[in-house]
């Protein structure tokens, strides 16, 4: 028995540090080939993602003509600025108001779609996501020709009715409705897919056990319905809150911010700021603004997010 | 069920007031469905009616919403106009290029971020999907200036060429594609790669045999998001390209078309259309994967 | 031929804090079927995975064929395994997937074919050569995740609870399935399940673990009727041996166990030699399987002692009859012939035969 416990351990001995070297080369090896595989990755987002938004502060310090350091003073003269009041304004309306009515339509939408028996949901569904499929440039300008303040196939039909004509376009109040609608249009499409497949991912069973316990149409919505899909509400509002804050090409295309600056969301008077008058440290200042709001908002998904992770 | 059919009066009125209730919902369904259709295909019909329609008829204010003499005019001049062309080959050469650099990199990434743990991975996982919530509106003047500098140190030209956005388009698609490739690799059972070790595969053999053609799916549906987003991307092409040789086609369509005041609007609606049918076509025949792609963002997290 | 046993010397796994195979010494022959049983967590499935090289091994030595392979990747410890899940490649068909590892050392078409086509004879699965895993069976599954063992003519065959998937009676036909394969590939073989029927059915030997170390290896035989801890002799045989605590008494010169105040049974002569220089305190416990607790008859065996209980609950199971009663508290099954007369409720003469009985201590848990 002593004999063998000494051979065992001379044996150990020797193959200890062979093991030991082998093994850290290994995992050397599995953490190098990991390194590689993210190589190009991590590149690509810390020289055209992290710089740039890092670059972006420090070009907000200078004056227009990058040559001195201005500190704060882009800041505090957009703070002196109506437009910029203005602007933070509409971003905050359009935002909101879009978010609002793409979600609204969304579940409406979805739920109407969730009726529809087997193929002819896939149709349906097939059809109601065009908007979401056609590049927002593209679309935008045929609700560009349709808003047209001399042709607009809008108030062509509208004054049969006796109504119009409305300047679309042409008033602040209606560029507005106007810039909200197209975006309404181009997100609801989102929304809908993703509430319907929350909607598909509720177990027949609960309803099933909702009805035998006497609760009514409502009752399961509230209780059923409306828990289950709690998450992916959460989620597809955030990020759509994020998308639409963000927003550039529908303002572009369909009001260029007009009339009267009144439409201009951040990303849209940035460019104009510094892109069109080459205004680059006050461009960059104007939209850094979002920050704020995007981080909030993706906070919120990360959490949300993680806790999904959790639960699968 | 013969005796449910006999026995009229009995429970077989209970199950009809059932059946009748979801019939009406069914109705009520398809008709606010239809409305809610007309609201999201006006603008692509009206696309297709007005590039129908010849400049006269536009301008002679008849009912827009009807082509009474049908011409294919408009998309005879665009495609034989070789700017048009330009556009299309551009936004074409752009896309094709991005999605083959997305795969490159985010498949790789992907694959190490869901199986191999490595000191930082959870936290880059995390960082690729924050990453994804960043906007292009917050980067574009930051990039422009960074450009600018770097076409000013090394004389290469960078602004105002479409190749460029090469490099920048991916900033947009990889974070995505990485995330639903994490998805879609982490979903796969780990005995499957334990079972390819053993069969003798090298990482790469397992990568390549394995892991792709299973994850196929979740590829073609992280594909069709990388084209479709190159495709439609118009903010960094309009900020970093202004010749007319350089455009893609939504920028070329908007800027080009549109002269001063003068809308042509059957050539300006048939550009749209043509423009916006490559991603259409794509989500005809792939629709499966195109939702799947955009539902993975939220539930496969 | 190649020598493929298997040695497993002190071999530890440590996940950071917590070791979840505790030094573990193990020798497996050629041609040997192995099962290691235990319940979940012991440690069956990390010593398999060490062995596949599917886990570093923290401590210890790990030998086929008598080559240390502890730092010899999986692919090159010519083993092959069969997983719970069957782990098929759902992209590929099912000779696709039996061939992918000799396709990856670039065999010989010609001999690749003739290997498939060898193992889908054996398994009886020629006709589904062509289809994919999604349209197979989970039966079928199986066979085709045996299949892909078989092709590869490795050194030793590694099972991980690969019946645990299927349906109770498809079990039964596939573990005889697998006995069968055995004897005709003689393949060194190692097997982990928990269950313990399937361990005793299959095995040549039976490794019993539990909490990372091997509490018991010998033949089935040997692990029912000779365990070594109340561990094994509790986790073996279904149902489960009842444990009574007792005591040892000396009267009348001979050597008794005393179960309760009421029940005490002199020890046969083999047994009372055997345990005669034990403590005669308390602190013991009287193992006996259920099949040595049945009804009384008229020929009583030498060392058959019979008592009188009242049964509490009686389950009849068509072929025996199990009644379930209790002893000072302790509860206790019996196997009685379905036609004793065994009611619930009802008093009952029941006979124990305590030339199969074992004493245990019952704080090391060690059989005496």
């Amino acid at each position: 028995m002593a004999d063998v416990v000494i051979e065992q351990g001379g044996v150990a001995r020797t193959a200890r540090p062979r093991k030991a070297r082998s093994l850290r080369n290994m995992l050397g090896r599995k953490s190098t080939v990991a390194f590689f595989l993210t190589l190009p990755l991590i590149l690509l987002i810390g020289l055209l993602v992290l710089y740039p938004a890092f670059y972006s502060l420090y070009l907000a310090t200078l004056n227009k003509a990058m040559t001195k350091f201005v500190g704060l003073g882009n800041f505090t003269f957009l703070f002196k600025r109506e437009t910029f009041w203005m602007v933070v304004k509409q971003s905050c309306i359009f935002a909101i108001t879009a978010v609002i009515f793409k979600a609204l339509i969304g579940f409406i939408v979805a739920h109407f779609v969730h009726n529809i028996p087997g193929k002819k949901q896939r149709k349906w569904r097939g059809m109601l996501l065009v908007p979401w499929v056609i590049p927002p440039a593209m679309s935008t300008l045929a609700w560009l020709w349709l808003f047209d303040p001399s042709y607009s196939a809008f108030n062509y039909t509208l004054s049969f009715f006796g109504v119009g004509p409305i300047p679309w376009l042409g008033e602040t109040f209606w560029a507005r409705f106007s810039v909200i609608l197209v975006n309404v249009w181009y997100g609801a499409p989102f929304f809908l897919i993703m509430y319907l497949a929350a909607l598909k991912s509720v177990p027949d069973q609960l309803y099933e056990a909702a009805s035998i316990d006497g609760a009514n149409w409502w009752q399961k919505m509230w209780y059923v319905t409306l828990p289950m899909m709690r998450n992916i509400i959460a989620i597809t509002t955030l990020f759509s809150l994020i998308v639409t804050f963000a927003n550039f090409d529908i303002v572009r295309i369909l009001t260029s911010g007009g009339p009267l600056d009144t439409t201009h969301l951040f990303a849209t008077w940035a460019f104009q700021v510094g892109i069109q008058s080459s205004d680059i440290p006050l461009g960059a200042c104007v939209s850094l603004f979002m920050v704020p709001i995007l981080a909030v908002a993706a906070i919120f998904i990360l959490r949300d997010v993680n806790k999904r992770g959790n639960e699968a | 069920m013969s005796t449910l059919v006999i026995d009229k009066a009995g429970p077989t009125r209970k199950l009809g007031s059932m059946s009748r209730d979801r019939a009406w919902a069914l109705r009520w369904s398809y008709f606010f469905l239809v409305l809610f259709a007309i609201f999201f295909l006006t603008p692509p019909l009206y696309m297709i009616i007005t590039s129908l329609k010849s400049s006269a008829e536009i301008s002679a204010a008849t009912n827009p919403w009807w082509v009474f003499h049908p011409t294919l005019s408009n998309y005879v001049e665009l495609l034989t106009s070789n700017q048009f062309l330009r556009f299309f080959w551009n936004s074409a050469i752009i896309s094709i290029v991005v999605v083959i650099v997305t795969m490159l990199i985010s498949i790789p990434a992907a694959f190490a971020l869901a199986r191999m743990k490595f000191w930082g991975s959870a936290t880059l996982a995390t960082g690729v999907f924050l990453t994804y919530l960043i906007p292009d509106s917050l980067l574009f003047i930051p990039l422009f200036k960074m450009l600018a500098v770097i076409q000013d140190l090394t004389g290469i030209t960078l602004l105002n060429r479409w190749y460029v956005l090469v490099f920048i388009y991916p900033t947009l698609t990889v974070p995505f594609c990485t995330w639903i490739m994490i998805g879609y690799f982490a979903s796969i059972p780990k005995e499957l790669d334990e079972a390819a070790i053993i069969d003798g595969a090298s990482w790469l053999q397992t990568l390549l045999r394995i892991f792709i053609p299973v994850a196929l799916p979740g590829l073609i549906a992280a594909t069709i998001f990388a084209f479709t987003v190159s495709w439609a991307q118009f903010l960094y092409p309009l900020v970093f390209t202004t010749s007319v040789d350089q455009l893609v086609l939504p920028v070329g369509i908007t800027t080009t078309l549109i002269k001063g005041d003068v809308f042509n609007w059957g050539q300006i609606m048939t550009g749209a259309l043509l423009g916006a049918a490559p991603p259409l076509i794509i989500y005809a025949f792939l629709m499966d994967y195109y939702i799947a792609g955009l539902t993975a963002g939220a539930t496969k997290g | 031929m190649l020598m493929a046993d298997v040695a497993l010397r002190k071999v530890v796994k440590r996940y950071d804090d917590v070791e979840a195979v505790r030094g573990i010494d193990l020798d497996i022959a050629d041609h040997e079927f192995i099962v290691l049983v235990g319940p979940s967590g012991c440690g069956k499935s990390t010593t398999l995975r060490m062995i596949a090289g599917l886990e570093d091994i923290s401590d210890g030595d790990i030998m086929i064929g008598g080559d240390v392979v502890n730092d010899v990747p999986p692919k090159d410890r010519d083993i092959a395994m069969v997983f719970q899940n069957y782990a098929l490649y759902p992209h590929m068909t099912v000779a696709e997937n039996m061939s992918f590892g000799l396709r990856l050392k670039h065999y010989p078409k010609a001999e690749i074919k003739a290997r498939v086509t060898e193992a889908a004879r054996l398994l009886d699965i020629t006709d589904l050569i062509d289809r994919k895993p999604k349209q197979l069976s989970g039966g079928q599954r199986q066979r085709v995740a045996m299949g892909r063992a078989i092709v590869r003519n490795p050194k030793v065959f590694l099972f991980d609870e690969p019946l645990s998937n299927l349906d109770a009676k498809l079990r039964v036909q596939m573990r005889i399935e697998i006995k069968k394969v055995h004897q005709k590939v003689r393949t060194t073989t190692v097997y982990v399940t928990h269950d313990q029927v399937e361990a005793m059915t299959l095995a040549d030997r039976v490794v019993v673990m539990n909490k990372g170390r091997i509490e018991q290896i010998g033949t089935p035989n040997e692990l029912y009727h000779k365990p070594a801890t109340r561990f094994v002799a509790g986790f073996i045989g279904s149902p489960a041996m009842n444990f009574i605590p007792c005591r040892l008494e000396e009267s009348g010169g001979k050597l008794n166990v005393r179960l309760t105040d009421r029940i005490s049974f002199p020890l046969p002569p083999a047994r009372a030699a055997r345990y005669g220089a034990l403590p005669r305190n308390d602190g013991l416990l009287l193992g006996i399987r259920p099949e040595h607790l049945t009804e009384s008859n008229a020929h009583l065996e030498p060392g058959v002692e019979t008592f009188d209980t009242v049964l509490d609950v009686t389950e009849p199971m068509g072929m025996e009859t199990l009644v379930y009663f209790s002893l000072d508290g302790t509860p206790v099954c019996g196997r009685v012939n379905p036609n004793a007369g065994a009611k619930d409720g009802a008093p009952m003469r029941l006979a124990m035969d305590l030339n199969n009985m074992h004493l245990l201590n019952e704080e090391t848990g060690v059989v005496l």
